[in-house]
């Protein structure tokens, strides 16, 4: 009978230690490491001969930016591999920002007419 | 004597029927986690008011005639090198606190404390890096309600049909938004150097040897890679975008 909260309690532990070997803790870096390039590639190259413009430039760099916080929370700060509770508790409040971001982007667009 | 767990006790056994942490991480781990919650408001609101004065702006120094120094070797010409070089030293010093992370999975305390010494070192060299870059601007002319003289402030900017007055209000919010961000910043990497500091001490002296654990080099580690984000996002939106 007791020997149940014993088995949940090992696979608890299991699941702990998965995740970051050596190897993989080298990939994360050069994924981290080749986006940085990317975005360098970008600023550095193809903006100042004109093949990209900073309309297109701005939305990559964004996305790519969100990408690199992707591999450092998950990855480096572990958070993908703990429980779906606290990647919840820790993902679903800074969705807020989302709204704070929304909500002055459309405020600045008002505060250009307030200057004119 | 029946095998069969009945209903209730069954119920006990759910992660959240309590007498334990749901989230199935430690107390202190989990407090790391929802400070650096709330210091992601912090720096998003930052951020987020950086960004909506600048979007509203007329004019804004152009990043690229800005940072386009290495400082002691290169004056002009080299947009980006400088800043580059602090985000792989930041990134590096990532690698190498994870690494101490996973050392301490296998309880192997000297090369804990080697990794934890590697992360102090990138930690120190990103702060001089940034102290270099601040002496650079302010020697240009820059600081908290400061900006170059107009001659100098006017070749800063892209948009060459902007008037004086707007140079020199924009030129203000950038400067003063420049040094705010990247000193909470640097305030946030000179805090979590002095902890490393303590941390490898303790590590020294046995003290999570003796505790049987090497888990407060997690929590470190996690402040740690958190202001190695921050980085990732203040690099986009103040020498990038």
């Amino acid at each position: 009978m007791s020997s149940e909260p014993i088995h949940t309690e090992h696979a608890e532990h299991a699941g702990e230690h998965e995740g970051m070997t050596r190897k993989r803790i080298w990939n994360v870096f050069f994924v981290l490491l080749g986006i940085t390039c990317v975005e360098f590639f970008i600023a550095l190259y193809l903006v100042p001969h004109g093949a990209m413009t900073y309309h297109t430039a701005n939305p990559i760099y964004i996305v790519l930016t969100l990408a690199k916080a992707f591999y450092i929370v998950g990855y480096f700060m572990h958070l993908k591999f703990e429980r779906l509770g606290l990647v919840f508790a820790i993902i679903v409040p800074v969705l807020f920002i989302i709204g704070l971001i929304l909500v002055l982007t459309n405020e600045s667009h008002h505060w250009v007419d307030l200057r004119a | 004597m029946s095998t069969t767990v009945s209903q209730i006790d069954e119920v006990k056994t759910t992660p959240w029927a309590g007498g334990r942490s749901p989230f199935a991480v430690e107390y202190g781990k989990m407090m790391m986690w929802f400070f650096l919650l709330s210091d992601a408001f912090t720096f998003s609101s930052l951020l987020i008011s950086y960004g909506a004065l600048r979007f509203s702006s007329a004019a804004w120094p152009a990043p690229d005639l800005v940072f386009q120094s290495v400082p002691g070797m290169i004056e002009h010409g080299a947009p980006l090198v400088f800043v580059g070089l602090m985000t792989f030293i930041l990134i590096m010093s990532s690698v190498t606190m994870v690494l101490a992370v996973e050392a301490g999975h296998r309880n192997a305390k000297k090369e804990v404390v080697w990794w934890m010494i590697g992360t102090i070192i990138g930690g120190l060299m990103f702060l001089g890096c940034q102290a270099l870059e601040w002496n650079h601007l302010h020697s240009e002319g820059f600081w908290w309600g400061a900006i170059p003289k107009m001659d100098e402030l006017k070749t800063l900017f892209h948009e060459k049909h902007a008037t004086e007055a707007v140079m020199t209000t924009y030129g203000h919010q950038f400067a003063n938004l420049f040094f705010t961000i990247t000193g909470f910043h640097g305030f946030h990497v000179f805090s979590g150097v002095v902890i490393n500091i303590i941390i490898t001490i303790n590590v020294l002296m046995g003290t999570y040897e003796k505790r049987g654990s090497y888990l407060m080099i997690e929590k470190v580690g996690l402040y740690w890679h958190f202001v190695d984000l921050v980085w990732v996002f203040v690099f986009t939106f103040f020498y990038l975008v």
